[in-house]
């Protein structure tokens, strides 16, 4: 026996080593998780290399600010003229993009909806990558101590980069977006087709689930779509690039990403996400549901007293939600309605000082006006029809709605 | 100029010699190239395709002509660099048990100190290699992987010019036993 196993000793080993080695990916694949001797076996390796790699890319940044910042100057005096200019027009636009930023909030609060804000984000630096074609990681500076987590998003001006994937102590690992493993919920910014952003083996970045039967186009941006609970909606993942047909239902579509994930130096980790409702502001800011009601058929004078007179002042008070009254009694509530502010145009405002309406845009119309127009479009935006306003069905032309104004 | 300090270049396996290295040098090479290969294709995207820590391996096997030193050698390297990747550990450290255990096994039965066996048994190991991990990676971890030929043929060539180079820089590190 003692002969035997001497004789084929070397062969012995290597089967036992691979046999173990083979029992251990075996109980990786099958867990989600990292075992405890992965893990530590994971962080001997990144502290083992972390080090070097963070003190290599300290001594190459330091180096290249002391250049960039001291010595290499030639020009920075034009460049300064350009950046202010470039400033001034930022300016412009920015009051531009405030305005359709206000008028969007309003409409989200009108429905309801909820928003997720990036609340806070953290810088890092990357450090290091995987070392492998296969799997597509990269190590940034930051790491448990810092406050990063699994799974948070990282950004960077640019685009979507990746989420955290394994936390040390002092860094972290980033799966990157093209990663064959990755998986990002993602939208088409024009034709609102939801998909899944992949990597392939080959480390390139693909939308799948989009049927064949759709039509999307090279050059159309892909968003985030917040499906996947990581990413926040609206960030840039990229732009389409080549799209056919595939094998199966669905569609071949490359995304060239917006961020350059061969060149990343610095990132940003969301460390926070906030999801909340739009609200708001109550000081004076016009309801959308309001200016609609105000350009609604007109009423006819209510009698001073009576049992309408009881009737609640607020249109919101009396139990039906306030959106629902316009769309559900107005039949042009689905055509295209230009709404400007109620004191720039004011048409019927005298015969409905002595409703409750009239009390429910008391404060509005106290308020200085809006600068620009809100204009709410239905879903036939694209083909107005303007047609005179007229009556629900079940409703007199000429007969109050039963609880109040609207 | 006598025998014992010819050059060995001839592939008894009696005669062949067997080096040992410091341990300094067996624990910083392969760190220092798992540093490298984690860095590098940070800086230089296309340094993706070399690997490093594998010729460090055949290097390391070859040199001390061990089948289980040089099994034990690929696999410690293997599980540390799957260590920085992604995925599950184990994927490169079989394939480079099995390289390690081929290298130190050919090791001795063949002399390749010269330059053109090193490039030839560097690309056919590189080849081995790529072949154990798509295996493994495949069959066991269910990545989707695509073999490419032309793309594994000029990467295994890439390894063995490097190869060739590397290993005669490390020949200055070699203990005679």
């Amino acid at each position: 026996m003692e002969s035997v196993f001497g004789r084929y000793k070397n062969l012995i080993v290597l089967v036992g080593v691979l046999f173990a080695q083979v029992l251990g990916l075996a109980v990786q694949v099958k867990r989600t998780t990292d075992t405890e001797s992965s893990r530590l076996i994971r962080i001997w390796a990144v502290s083992a290399v972390t080090p070097f790699e963070k003190a290599l890319v300290w001594v190459q940044t330091g180096t290249g600010n002391l250049w960039h910042n001291y010595f290499y100057l030639r020009g920075v005096r034009a460049e300064n003229r350009e950046l202010k200019q470039q400033i001034e027009q930022l300016r412009l636009a920015q009051i531009r993009l405030n305005e359709d930023a206000q008028q969007a909030r309003r409409l989200q609060a009108l429905f309801g909806f909820k928003e997720q804000f990036i609340s806070k984000t953290m810088p890092a630096q990357v450090i290091g990558s995987g070392g492998s074609e296969q799997s597509r990681v990269i190590f940034i500076d930051k790491g448990e101590s810092d406050g990063v987590r699994p799974d948070m998003a990282v950004i960077t001006v640019q685009g979507i980069v990746g989420k955290v994937l394994k936390v040390f102590r002092a860094s972290s690992q980033v799966l990157l977006i093209d990663d064959q493993s990755s998986g990002v919920g993602a939208i088409l910014e024009k034709s609102r087709l939801q998909g899944i952003v992949r990597g392939t083996p080959a480390g390139e970045v693909v939308l799948e689930k989009i049927m064949t039967d759709e039509a999307v186009q090279a050059g159309e941006e892909v968003r985030t779509s917040g499906g996947d609970r990581i990413f926040p909606k609206g960030l840039p993942v990229g732009v389409v690039s080549r799209v056919s047909n595939g094998a199966d239902l669905f569609l071949n579509i490359h995304v060239r990403p917006s961020a350059n994930l061969n060149k990343l130096e610095e990132v940003l980790v969301v460390t926070k996400v906030e999801e909340k409702e739009s609200v708001l502001s109550e000081n004076g800011q016009v309801r959308a549901v309001d200016v609609l009601a105000q350009r609604l058929p007109s009423v006819p004078d209510k009698p001073p007293n009576g049992s309408e007179a009881a009737a609640p002042p607020n249109p919101g008070s009396s139990g039906v939600p306030a959106a629902a009254k316009p769309a559900a009694q107005k039949p042009n509530v689905g055509a295209p309605v230009q709404v400007t502010n109620p004191i720039a145009s004011q048409p019927a405002a005298p015969a409905r000082k002595s409703g409750g309406q009239a009390a429910g845009l008391k404060s509005a119309t106290e308020q200085p006006p809006a600068p620009a127009p809100i204009t709410v479009s239905g879903p036939d935006a694209t083909a107005p029809k303007p047609k005179p306003p007229s009556p629900p069905p079940d409703t007199p032309p000429s007969a109050p709605a039963p609880d109040g104004p609207q | 100029m006598g025998l014992s300090n010819m050059p060995i270049t001839y592939t008894s396996g009696e005669q062949v010699e067997v080096f040992r290295f410091s341990i300094p040098v067996t624990v910083l090479v392969p760190v220092t190239a798992l540093f490298l290969q984690a860095w590098l294709p940070r800086q230089f995207p296309f340094f993706a395709m070399f690997d490093l820590p594998l010729l460090v391996t055949i290097f390391f096997s070859i040199s001390r002509r061990n089948p289980i030193s040089g099994l034990l050698t690929g696999s410690a390297i293997g599980i540390f660099q799957d260590a920085l990747t992604g995925l599950p550990i184990g994927v490169y450290g079989i394939a480079k048990t099995a390289v390690g255990y081929l290298a130190s096994s050919l090791g001795v039965k063949l002399d390749v100190e010269n330059a053109g066996a090193r490039l030839l048994v560097t690309l056919v190991f590189y080849v081995v290699h790529e072949i154990v991990y798509f295996m493994v990676a495949r069959g066991l971890v269910a990545l989707s992987l695509q073999w490419s030929w032309p793309h594994e043929l000029w990467a295994a060539l890439a390894n063995a010019t490097v190869g060739v180079i590397l290993f005669f820089a490390l020949d200055r590190f070699k203990q005679r036993t």
